[in-house]
């Protein structure tokens, strides 16, 4: 597996960004794009990324499991993030997870189902408070969520 | 007294997130003012102005712009904080998705002031919207020559980054945000140096949050002390409260610095969702230690006594310029802080982010402190022993309690705990753990213990309908 030229020219692009002896800060930009095409990051991204940005693979590795957002497992085509935090848990998230892990079979944090259509995962703030709960799926907020609009929402997935 | 908006004006405005319709509205006034003036100048508008970080610490931001050495001849960076990730927290998101160039056009000022020619946005992952809407407003700004090789004609040079973290709270502390900008872990880093000394790559570099930019334009427009008046007599301006949790109608509200909690409350969030009771309120985000609806012998002396001397050496009573008509209760509780840097530290909690999480009487403080710790523990970045496992602990405990499983003394033993964290991690994020646990501890111990007697959580399940949000 190998990213394709666009992706190779987007990181060359983003490296631009930074002075031209710190190509390493082109990292997080890097994975971000490397993961939108490919879903997630498999190790052999990484290390192609690790020689795109000049640094070992194992730095890579370790960036890529401090952040939460970079994966190192395939995710659902629709990966379903409900927040947990004060707020949101104050307005009923975890009715929401709940619903979710029943309706569709998913653990939290664990491989997506079966038909690789969902994956769930528990995050922490959103910064969405005011209009808690709040569930992200993929890039997209959905906010003021209530259990019937989630499952019409989902649904139409 | 109508209230004044300084940011949040012409959010209902869907065209002020472009360049013309935020000219429109009477932006880059702000910028061309201050570029005809001495950098050593801008700074000084900003200190008179008593411009406060908005991130959490209310440091000064003009005396921070100062610590940067005159002398130094090399590259300087501009970091903006935009990595809002305090439970509680949604004012920076608001700022960069509805007015994108506010924050631009208060990046040029800021950058001319300390001699900067590259800032960098530092902006959480998750906020994809955002992220994009500052892309193309920077992509804007370049087309239009306000920011390039010759900003605004002057032939000063000036360059600006969309940089996106991936998710990691840690990376809102400045120097966790400085490593990952540098395409690292977000681990903080020890202080000193500090940033402005030895900062991004090594050179100095100012950081400061969203909403403490966003609101220099509007001082070069109006000047320093229509800002100073806007607030309370130790820091200028208007502040974004975002709300949320158990209150009638959460949202943003722009109001003047030094508004009392109770306001923000009652007057502005329509009190108690459900016409229920206030049981507590946090009130700047996960990190700031509950307040409670009780009297309060110490901000009553504050409030008629004045701060302690060693504090402010020119005057006693914080003076409340933004709302003169406010009169300082007789025998006020802790809802009633006016909510300011100073202010809210008399009751020995924080303004913080000045997003306060409102509880009501329904709410279990077991369950919400084991939420906030989970948060914590999450977020450690396991640099530090005593945060990385201690949090961990404290989690642990939380559960055992929430679950009917307290033993005999398990309220010290968490109290002890946090107290072990405090003050012994080289970030905050240690204290921040820290402090709202020792906080519900010791103000809802009965309930600890009633929990642990009973040996289950005594609330029954929650059921509080989502609400939309309001902005005002």
């Amino acid at each position: 597996m190998a990213l394709s030229k666009n992706a190779v020219a987007a990181i060359e692009q983003a490296k631009t960004r930074y002075p031209p002896d710190q190509p390493q800060a082109a990292l997080l930009p890097a994975l971000h794009i490397a993961q939108a095409e490919v879903g997630w990051l498999p190790l052999e991204i990484q290390e192609e990324i690790a020689g795109l940005v000049g640094v070992k693979p194992s730095h890579v590795r370790e960036v890529v499991t401090f952040y939460t957002m970079f994966k190192d497992h395939p995710v659902g085509r629709h990966h379903i993030q409900v927040c947990r935090s004060v707020s949101c848990c104050l307005r009923g998230a975890d009715k929401l997870a709940e619903l979710v892990q029943e309706r569709y079979g998913l653990k939290p944090d664990s491989m997506p189902s079966a038909d690789g259509r969902f994956s769930l995962e528990l995050v922490e703030c959103l910064a969405s408070c005011g209009s808690a709960p709040v569930v992200q799926i993929n890039d997209d907020y959905h906010e003021s969520m209530d259990a019937k609009t989630l499952v019409d929402t989902l649904e139409k997935l | 007294m109508a209230v004044v908006k300084v940011l949040t004006e012409f959010w209902g405005d869907p065209e002020n997130r472009t360049l013309a319709g935020y000219e429109k509205n009477g932006g880059y006034q702000g910028v061309r003012k201050a570029l005809k003036m001495e950098p050593a100048e801008i700074g000084n508008v900003v200190k008179e102005a008593k411009v406060r970080g908005a991130g959490g610490a209310g440091f000064p931001a003009g005396i921070k712009w100062g610590f940067v050495p005159k002398d130094y001849t090399g590259p300087r960076y501009l970091c903006i904080n935009a990595d809002e990730s305090e439970p509680g927290t949604y004012k920076d998101r608001y700022i960069m998705e509805r007015d994108p160039h506010r924050l631009i056009e208060g990046a040029i000022i800021l950058c001319r002031a300390v001699g900067i020619e590259t800032f960098y946005i530092y902006i959480r992952g998750e906020l994809v919207k955002a992220a994009k809407i500052l892309e193309e407003a920077v992509k804007e700004a370049y087309a239009k020559g306000y920011l390039g090789t010759d900003v605004f004609g002057t032939g000063k040079t000036l360059h600006g980054t969309v940089h996106r973290g991936a998710g990691a709270y840690i990376c809102g502390e400045e120097t966790g945000l400085l490593n990952s900008l540098e395409g690292k872990t977000g681990q903080p880093r020890y202080k000193p140096p500090f940033p402005a000394v030895t900062g991004l790559f090594g050179k100095p570099t100012i950081i400061n949050n969203v909403e403490t930019i966003a609101n220099l334009p509007a001082i070069f427009v109006n000047g320093a002390k229509w800002f100073l008046d806007l607030g309370v007599s130790t820091a200028g301006g208007t502040k974004l409260y975002p709300i949320s949790g158990l209150v009638e109608r959460p949202g943003i509200y722009e109001l003047p610095l030094g508004t009392s909690l109770h306001d923000i409350i009652y007057e502005y969030g329509g009190g108690i969702a459900g016409g229920r009771k206030l049981k507590g309120v946090i009130p700047g985000g996960a990190s700031c230690p509950v307040l409670v609806p009780e009297p309060s012998e110490a901000l009553r002396k504050y409030l008629h006594e004045g701060l302690p001397r060693m504090i402010r050496g020119e005057e006693k009573l914080v003076r409340f310029e933004g709302r003169p008509e406010w009169k300082r209760p007789e025998n006020p509780t802790e809802i009633d802080v006016p909510m300011d840097y100073d202010s809210v530290p008399m009751i020995k909690s924080m303004l913080g982010t000045g997003a306060a999480m409102i509880l009501d009487d329904q709410t279990c403080p077991v369950h919400t402190a084991l939420r906030i710790t989970m948060f914590f523990h999450h977020e450690s970045c396991g640099q530090c022993v005593p945060c990385r496992e201690g949090t961990g602990w404290m989690e642990k405990l939380l559960h055992r309690f929430e679950h009917g499983e307290g033993r005999e003394g398990d309220e010290d033993k968490l109290f002890a705990m946090a107290s072990r964290i405090e003050g012994t991690t080289i970030c905050a994020l240690g204290d921040a753990a820290a402090w709202p646990v020792q906080a519900f501890v010791r103000k809802f111990r009965h309930e600890f213990e009633e929990h642990r007697k009973l040996g289950r959580c005594p609330y029954p399940e929650h059921t509080v309908r989502p609400s939309p949000l309001y902005i005002a």
